[in-house]
């Protein structure tokens, strides 16, 4: 009988370690989604800050994650950190440390954007209402930026959870290795393996960010 | 291709980190020892020199010679998935304890990690269709070779036989294709990578198994870990006189190659390339 190249997914303990795999992205992708959104909100809120030195500052950092390919700055950290200081940071460690960066300037200027986007005389009715500047923000401008705010988020993580399959290059096996391992390992006798294998990858990928997507649907809808 | 570049930036980074340099921390073999792990860099995806079975499991050539390193040592052995692009890194800041992934020796590496004597030696090969094989270069003669750009067959036949007719191609997976459909009449690559597709490709013979310069395969550790380095080198030596590699073969790539490949064309025993 023929046999399929979905087969060598139920051999041996293979599915059970694409679902490890799987795991490992997602511990990685959401504890750095998780430090990112608040860190970002923070560092939005500074981006927004009147104040020449702050604007460098909060500009130097914003561009010089933006221009750095994650690759490098992955590199940067795992490796550099041991040649230049002899500090032997984890794996990862170090791909969180490298994603909460890079998640924070991201989500930092969609709330800047997000702020700006607000019409002035939103702060000046707020003014005009006698609120104070705290006040306005906790009561008028914050809530109408959050609304604004959940697309742009949910882009950011989804792009995150996919973004961390670099971190194979600093030794993590995360689910797309595994997957290559199970294309190579039967490589010679199921050259059509690599179909099923990434189809399979495909469909992870999807069943984790489609949830995402629907609970940042059903915010949207319970805050309008 | 452009990941090629942007891994080239970022070790040119690292590397001008190493002018502020600290010591490397890497361990020496008391150490290990004493921890009673010992930590080795393998491939996880490029069998059957090292993959990972569907038990999980590590296997492959360099992986049974890891397992016999870290019985010898006494230790357990804890294994980290490399790539190709990383190898070199984890070997020099120490991360791992020793590399021993498909590692070839090249003067430009051995700046920056300590190589071990070799343990295996690749050269080229040339397979052709069963029909009309190409047994020596002389059969080349008047013939048309289908070759990967940027592969060292690539340089070995422009310099070496400049009258061979080359087709280039840009993917291993074209240049098989191209030779599946009769477009040229042999292709050159990398001696295991020839012998490995021959194998599940019947009709094909790999008709030159070993030609042009050897490269050679060796273990890697940090630069200037002088007791392990001179471990492994003493290891070496003693598992030549039990034909350690040998068995090695028998057990991992006999499998793969069958009796296309002829052992001694891979395989290094003692550290002494002949």
């Amino acid at each position: 009988m023929q046999d399929l190249g979905i087969s060598i997914l139920f051999r041996g303990s293979n599915f059970v370690r694409l679902l490890g795999g799987l795991w490992v992205t997602i511990r990685i992708s959401l504890l750095a989604a998780g430090l990112s959104v608040p860190l970002g909100i923070l560092f939005g809120l500074f981006l927004n800050i009147r104040n020449p030195a702050a604007k460098v500052i909060g500009r130097i950092y914003l561009d010089f994650i933006r221009i750095m390919p994650q690759l490098v700055l992955l590199f940067i950290v795992f490796f550099g950190a041991t040649r230049a200081f002899g500090w032997n940071l984890s794996n990862e460690f170090s791909a969180v440390l490298v994603f909460t960066l890079w998640g924070t300037a991201e989500m930092g200027d969609l709330v800047r954007g997000a702020l700006i986007s607000i019409p002035k005389h939103q702060y000046e009715s707020a003014q005009a209402l006698g609120l104070d500047t705290l006040q306005t923000y906790r009561y008028i401008i914050i809530p109408q930026t959050l609304r604004r705010l959940i697309p742009l988020t949910i882009n950011l993580v989804t792009r995150m959870i996919k973004t961390t399959s670099l971190v194979v290059l600093i030794g993590i096996v995360e689910m797309m290795k595994v997957g290559q391992q199970i294309i190579d390992a039967n490589r010679f006798e199921y050259p059509t393996a690599a179909l099923w294998i990434y189809g399979v990858i495909f469909l992870l990928y999807f069943f984790t960010c489609w949830p995402i997507s629907r609970f940042a649907k059903w915010l949207e809808r319970k805050w309008n | 291709m452009k990941r090629t570049m942007i891994m080239a930036a970022a070790m040119a980074i690292i590397a001008s980190f190493s002018v502020m340099a600290e010591d490397v921390p890497y361990r020496t073999l008391d150490e290990i020892v004493e921890s009673g792990v010992v930590r080795i860099g393998v491939f996880s995806d490029k069998a059957p020199f090292g993959y990972v079975d569907e038990n999980g499991e590590y296997k492959g050539y360099d992986v049974y010679f890891a397992d016999r390193l870290a019985k010898d040592l006494g230790t357990e052995v804890e294994y980290t998935s490399l790539d190709p692009a990383s190898r070199v890194e984890y070997a020099a800041t120490g991360k791992v304890d020793i590399v021993l992934a498909n590692f070839t020796v090249t003067p430009e590496r051995a700046e920056q990690v300590d190589f071990a004597l070799p343990y295996m030696k690749v050269a080229l090969g040339v397979v052709s269709p069963d029909s009309a094989v190409i047994s020596s270069v002389e059969d080349l003669e008047g013939k048309t070779l289908i070759i990967v750009k940027g592969t060292t067959a690539e340089t070995y036949f422009t310099q070496q036989y400049p009258d061979v007719k080359l087709q280039k191609y840009d993917a291993y997976a074209e240049a098989y294709n191209a030779l599946l459909d009769g477009r040229g009449d042999a292709f050159s690559t990398d001696n295991t990578e020839v012998l490995a597709w021959a194998q599940v490709n019947p009709g094909f013979t790999v008709g030159i198994d070993s030609l042009g310069d050897l490269d050679t395969i060796a273990p890697a550790v940090a630069l200037g870990n002088e007791t392990l380095l001179s471990w492994i080198n003493e290891e070496i030596t003693v598992l030549g006189e039990e034909n350690f590699f040998h068995a090695d073969y028998e057990e991992t790539l006999a499998p793969v190659y069958g009796d296309a490949a002829d052992p001694e064309s891979l395989v290094v025993e003692g550290g002494v390339v002949e």
